[in-house]
């Protein structure tokens, strides 16, 4: 249908746009064939070591460079590219998540995990085609614009407390880029939906019908992503082209019986599964606007390596089983459906491996066929992911609300001699580590106090570090950062960077509404040379009684008001005077009289004064007689009370 | 007195006004006395009072929710835990004389759910005494040289991550358990946390993650939880000695386990760790039991009178009594439930309340003598044990790491029908997987309720305005009754104060002599109070005397001294208070009447009336008990019986105030001890 609409679509252009420059450009357009606006679809799913399944949905949507004047999209998103012409931005990506990527058993050197696995909440970067003063603004008019158009609390990165500008650890922009993160956003339904929006098909057809929510809200992570990048235009009056890549990550765990764990035999089977099983829906069909739909099944290189060696060892067959005739019903393991096509990967430099995918085209399968891969094992296998050479975690030191540290230590993986080859001199071998970490102002990080601890040997930091970019938290305005470039060994085993930091205090009014869960840290980025994300950390804070300010409030008046009444007392009477004062008063009025004056000043001065003017005794007993009376009448009253009632 | 009322009387014609603040105070203090009387009547009257001001608890945290959800803890759970039981108490298990083969065990269990497993070597450490280290975290510690391999502990630490969870914060659970003799109580315990984590493995609401760190116990509970939170909070990242416990063979037999486990990803040598920690559990079952009901205890008391919220007991006793029907015990002195006078007073409390109530329907007030007599006995030995300072369990350790922290003593009656124990498994099990999944509900830290309580029975607290009113009282008199005496002494003689080189001399001797160890406690407190006593003469010869000599007519120099004593004692008393309120408490009973009442028993003789005779019995009673030894060692008679009370005793109990770095031994030597020093010095004053 795509095909059948082109040729109409360029007459059409060419009989409404009589302009001469863009006749050219679209001639140019025309010479290439292919750019057209564009949609493809496709879905990986790739066994996981520890029983769970990965499948990550991969969406792109591309329009060619334009004219702007009263442009449609055919299958491109409006907002989308509303949004790049107007913010002019660059590169953009955007995260959801939620969940940790486990980077020891899911692996982390694959391209899925190294761009895939993002910090829990979300994560935003931007790069922008504009002058350096515009760039701040643009940021905020983003962020606002994003928010409304994910439903998502995004418009709080607006704030400079939230952002910053990183300047190695993405793309190099030249500090155009802008970089920020909310690690306590939640994911759910209400994000999704827009972003299923962006799709031609929405989750109508093709491979997106497969998203059920309550299946991948289930999962153990789960990643949705947006990341566009816009081809500059080259001349005035022109849009830029924009490739808008959609991807959803979610790992999933087949369900399993939990009867077949009593047995040992199956313990260690993976359990089988398939696509009506994990999602409870099927692919009937395509997406007609895509250009491509296509479903592919990946085996890692370790599990490969693996399923070689049992088949080895089960009957001494022909090499690669995997690409054999009877690669879909080999002794491991049975697929439902025949694919395609079989890829395998290149041989990489060391290991004899590589990781082999199975493709299969959705064009097939329809409404009577739907397509519905299944994967039944039948021995049990057990292998590794492949790791980064570098495992990052991030803890935070000591206790208390006065001061901590951070600790960022990478273990060195061991599992990554292939990928040190590419990296090594034949003198020297050594590891390049980049460490980016963002700390909120109300976190005062005292970047002299880095320490580096290389295989638990502190180590000066000019002889490890290489480079390194700190901007300092200036309170109520802008965060820390600290950008780090690491030269390691690459014999290393583990190396610690140690900074410490003392807690801030906050107004009354910058407290969020759950001050007591604490402050996040957001996640520290390693990069070696594939991106992990560390944990996000959670910092107590002190934190005010905010149920109590009536009685901070009482008591400190109080407090005020005795502590100034006696100051400005003290301060400012004159003893002597007033002594004077009452003597001449005294002196003038007391002829006249003097019975009535003393008795209103006894009254005024209060009775216990009058005590020592009268003998002791009989004030005693004056005071005596009246408790008594008063005891007396209450004891009557009792007994009555009591007696009568 | 009666001079300053003459003063009053001389100037009364061109009086200035004073004001009505200051007439006050003049006027309490010209009736110190009186004063001093009805407020330590009242305060000692309001201490008793305070069980039946006592509040019932409530859940003050809406986030709580506890027993909202139905348990989820399966018989099934119950099965795996009863198989983690039966391979420990194995004996082949313990065929291993370091008992790392139950270490194994363990682990493999944990491998086998799923979950992430590492062991962690500790070396006991020795307590060092931080004079005002009172609530600042401890510090990494001191790296000993001389780390033998025959003397670390290895914790099995198991760590589920909560499937959607962002990983920020954590919840401990402890089970101390001693590899090398394990009675069945602890192997009891691993059960139920296994039945539990089991379960956890498994459920999709965790929203923080679970550590269950089964601590070695072989040199104590409290060490190996305390090396675990040290490595957790304030690791070490450069191992300078060397020495390491790597070296030693078992340790490297130990990680053969990652050979042959199946997930081998899980497992790692290195230290995991988890995010802040939100609140801990230690569990515990008790080997051997008389009672007839399944009773579960609590202790809370961390170092220096510091509690866990309020909040956490509550979800405990509320989760025992109403969901599991198990009895919930906190600490009593068992000697008061059967003391007579205890009874009566509770009588007298009772029918007051009675006649009150039939007097006005809306005053209930009244508890029942037995309950108020049950309920002084959990009051006095809460007290106890925040005065103490010393924590009553491994969760002491939490608290230091301001982690709110409870320990879970369940004692189930005795039998060993497998049909019993699957039931304990089956409640325990419940009871924690409740607690931790209210604790995983919660949003924010513990903050909501009361971290400033006693308890008086499970569910019954009294917070920290209720009980500062007994300590107000009894401490309110002594600025006047000092400021009293200063003004009488000084009207009559303006002299200078006394000797008050006495206290500093008895903290020095008090230190000195701690530093001698190698002798039993009973001689070690013999050879302390013989230098006490000697230096104290010796400095009161050198100093006090001459000055005595040069003023031989000083008449009111007793009560010059005695203003400073009683001064001392409320700065002292008020500081304390802010430490820990407990200490401070009893050491206002014990030392307020006293200074109040000092007297030179001469002055007494001298009078000669019934006053002064009662005076003088009262004073010399008072100074016997106010004496630390002596007062501890009539508490303990008055408890344990006349006949187990040794005198060294004391020495051991200030031994372990000092080794535990509480608070309550630098009270005794800086302010007790000198103040009773000082009061001493007044009775056997030469006037």
């Amino acid at each position: 249908m795509a095909l059948l609409r082109r040729p109409l679509l360029l007459l059409l252009l060419i009989v409404t746009h009589q302009f001469l420059q863009f006749r050219i450009a679209f001639g140019s357009v025309n010479e290439e064939g292919q750019k057209q606006e564009e949609f493809y679809e496709e879905l990986l799913l790739k066994p996981l070591p520890d029983r769970k399944l990965l499948t990550h949905f991969h969406f792109q949507s591309s329009a060619p460079p334009s004219t702007s004047n009263g442009r449609h999209h055919h299958l491109f998103p409006k907002a989308i590219s509303q949004l790049v012409l107007k913010f002019q931005v660059k590169e953009m990506e955007l995260s959801f998540t939620q969940g940790r990527w486990n980077y020891e058993s899911w692996g982390g050197f694959d391209p899925i995990p190294s761009s895939n696995a993002k910090p829990p909440g979300v994560e935003l970067w931007a790069v922008f085609d504009a002058p350096q003063h515009l760039i701040d603004a643009l940021w905020k008019n983003l962020t606002h614009t994003l928010s409304g158009l994910f439903c998502a609390s995004i418009n709080f990165l607006e704030s400079s407390t939230a952002y910053s500008a990183p300047e190695w650890s993405f793309p190099p922009a030249s500090g155009k880029l802008r970089y920020g993160t909310l690690p306590r956003e939640a994911v759910c339904t209400e994000n999704l939906t827009p972003w299923l929006k962006l799709l031609p098909c929405r989750d109508k057809a093709g491979i997106s019908m497969l998203l059920d929510r309550p299946s991948i809200y289930r999962g153990f992570y789960h990643s949705q992503r947006l990341h566009l990048t816009s081809t500059g235009s080259g001349s005035e009056g022109m849009d830029p082209g924009i490739i808008l890549e959609q991807t959803l990550t979610v790992v999933l765990q087949p369900d399993s019986q939990r009867a077949s764990l009593a047995h040992a035999s199956e313990k260690h089977i993976q359990p089988s599964w398939s696509l009506s099983s994990i999602f409870g829906k099927q692919i009937s069909g395509r997406c007609v606007l895509a250009e491509t739909s296509s479903v592919y099944f990946l085996l890692d290189k370790g599990l490969v390596a693996e399923l070689e060696h049992i088949h080895k060892e089960n009957e001494k067959s022909e090499e690669n089983v995997l690409i054999s005739e009877k690669f879909w019903n080999n002794p491991s393991f049975e697929l439902s459906a025949k694919p395609d096509r079989i890829f395998i990967e290149e041989s990489s430099l060391l290991s004899k491996n590589a990781s082999v995918l199975y493709k299969f085209e959705i064009e097939k399968y329809g409404e009577s066929e739907p397509f519905d891969l299944g994967l039944f094992w039948k021995t049990p296998v057990v292998w590794l992911c492949q790791q980064a050479p570098l495992h990052a975690n991030r803890f935070l030191m000591g206790s208390g609300n006065e001061r901590g540290a951070i600790a960022i230590s990478l273990k060195s993986t061991q599992s990554s001699e292939g990928f040190m080859g590419s990296n090594s001199n034949d003198e020297r071998c050594e590891l390049r580590v980049d460490v980016f970490q963002v700390v909120p102002w109300y976190v005062k990080v005292y970047f002299h106090s880095l320490q580096v601890f290389v295989d638990q040997q502190p180590k000066a930091v000019s002889d490890i570090i290489e480079k390194i970019h700190v901007s300092p938290s200036k309170d109520k305005v802008s965060p820390g950062v600290m950008e780090l470039v690491l030269t390691l060994p690459c014999s290393v085993s583990s190396a610690v960077l140690t900074i410490e930091f003392d807690k801030g205090f906050l107004h009354i009014d910058e407290y969020p509404p759950d001050a007591n869960q604490g402050f996040d840290i957001p996640s520290a980025i390693e990069k070696s040379p594939v991106m992990s994300y560390t944990e996000v950390l959670l910092v107590p804070l002190t934190t005010p009684d905010f149920s109590m300010p009536y009685n901070v409030i009482t008591i400190t008046c109080t407090v005020f008001a005795l502590y100034f009444g006696s100051l400005l007392n003290a301060l400012r009477r004159r003893v002597a005077e007033e002594e004077r004062f009452l003597k001449d008063k005294a002196a003038k009025k007391m002829d006249r009289i003097p019975l009535l004056l003393s008795k209103l000043s006894a009254k005024l001065r209060g009775r216990h004064l009058e005590g020592p003017q009268a003998p002791p005794a009989s004030s005693s007993f004056i005071n005596s007689k009246s408790v008594l009376k008063v005891i007396l009448i209450a004891g009557l009253a009792v007994y009555w009370q009591y007696y009568f009632s | 007195m009666a001079e300053t009322k003459e003063k009053s009387l001389s100037d009364e014609k061109p009086k200035p006004r004073v004001r009505p603040i200051v007439r006050l105070g003049i006027f309490l203090i010209s009736h110190s006395f009186h004063v001093s009387v009805v407020c330590c009547t009242a305060g000692v009257l309001a201490l008793f009072l305070l069980p039946v001001l006592a509040k019932n608890t409530y859940i003050s945290e809406n986030a709580l929710m506890p027993g909202s959800a139905s348990p989820m803890l399966s018989n099934q759970h119950v099965s795996d835990g009863n198989r983690l039981v039966k391979d420990l108490t194995n004996p082949n298990s313990k065929s291993s004389e370091t008992g790392i083969e139950s270490h194994k065990i363990i682990a493999q269990y944990m491998l086998d759910l799923g979950a992430e497993v590492s062991f962690h070597k500790f070396h006991p450490q020795m307590n060092q005494f931080h004079p005002l280290h009172f609530f600042s975290s401890p510090d990494s510690g001191k790296i000993q040289e001389n780390y033998s391999c025959s003397s670390y502990g290895i914790n099995t630490v198991g760590i589920i991550r909560a499937p959607r969870g962002d990983g920020k914060e954590a919840i401990v659970l402890v089970t101390p358990y001693n590899a090398l003799k394990s009675g069945f109580g602890e192997a009891l315990s691993l059960g139920i946390a296994y039945s539990v984590f089991s379960l956890l493995t498994q459920v999709t609401w965790l929203a923080k993650d679970i550590i269950w760190l089964v601590a070695d116990s072989q040199y104590g509970e409290y060490a190996a939880v305390a090396a675990w939170l040290r490595e957790y909070q304030t690791p070490k990242f450069s191992s300078l000695s060397a020495p390491n416990a790597e070296m030693c063979p078992d340790v490297n037999n130990l990680f053969e386990l990652k050979g042959h486990s199946i997930s081998g990803s899980k497992f790692s040598n290195s230290f995991r760790r988890a995010g802040t920690m939100a609140a801990a559990l230690v569990l515990k079952v008790r080997d051997q039991n008389e009672q007839f009901e399944d009773t579960i205890s609590i202790y809370a008391e961390a170092s220096n009178g510091q509690m866990p919220n309020l909040d956490l007991i509550n979800v405990v006793n509320y989760l025992a009594v109403h969901r599991q029907g198990l009895r919930v015990n906190v600490e009593k002195l068992w000697s008061l439930l059967n003391s007579s006078w205890l009874k009566s007073l509770g009588e007298i409390f009772e029918s007051l309340a009675k006649v009150a109530k039939s007097l006005y329907p809306k005053w209930k007030f009244g508890i029942p003598a037995t309950e108020y007599v049950e309920g002084t006995a959990t009051l006095a030995s809460s007290l106890y044990y925040q005065a103490l300072g010393v924590p009553t369990g491994p969760h002491g350790a939490f608290r230091d790491y301001q982690v709110d922290a409870i320990t879970l003593e369940i004692s189930p009656k005795f039998s060993l029908d497998k049909v019993w124990r699957n039931d304990i498994l089956l409640r325990g099990g419940r009871l924690i997987e409740g607690v931790i999944r209210s604790v995983n509900n919660l949003l924010e830290k513990f903050h909501q309720s009361f971290f400033l309580y006693l308890l008086t029975s499970p569910s019954k607290f009294v917070s920290v305005g209720v009980y500062m009113i007994a300590f107000a009282l009894l401490i309110a008199p002594l600025p006047m009754v000092a400021a009293s005496l200063y003004v009488d002494a000084n009207s009559s003689s303006k002299r200078s104060k006394g000797d008050s080189s006495t206290p500093s001399a008895i903290t020095d001797t008090d230190e000195h002599s701690i530093a001698i160890r190698s002798w039993s406690p009973t001689t070690s407190f013999m050879i302390w109070v013989l230098l006490s006593i000697l230096s104290l003469l010796t400095l009161n010869s050198v100093l006090a005397s001459p000055l005595a000599c040069a003023k031989a007519t000083q008449e009111k120099e007793w009560a010059l001294v005695k203003s400073v004593t009683i001064s001392s004692v409320f700065i002292g008393l008020g500081l304390m208070s802010v430490i820990n309120f407990a200490t401070a408490e009893i050491g206002a009973l014990l030392m307020v009447p006293m200074c109040l009442l000092a007297q030179p028993l001469k002055l007494d003789v001298r009078a000669g009336t019934l006053r002064s005779f009662c005076r003088m019995i009262c004073n010399l009673v008072l100074g016997h008990i106010a004496f630390p030894p002596a007062a501890f060692f009539l508490l303990k008679g008055m408890l344990d019986g006349f006949g187990n009370a040794n005198v060294g005793d004391f020495w051991m109990w200030v031994e372990s105030l000092w080794a535990w770095n509480s608070a309550t031994y630098l009270f005794i030597g800086m302010v007790q001890l000198p103040c009773w020093v000082l009061c001493i010095s007044i009775l056997f004053h030469t006037c």
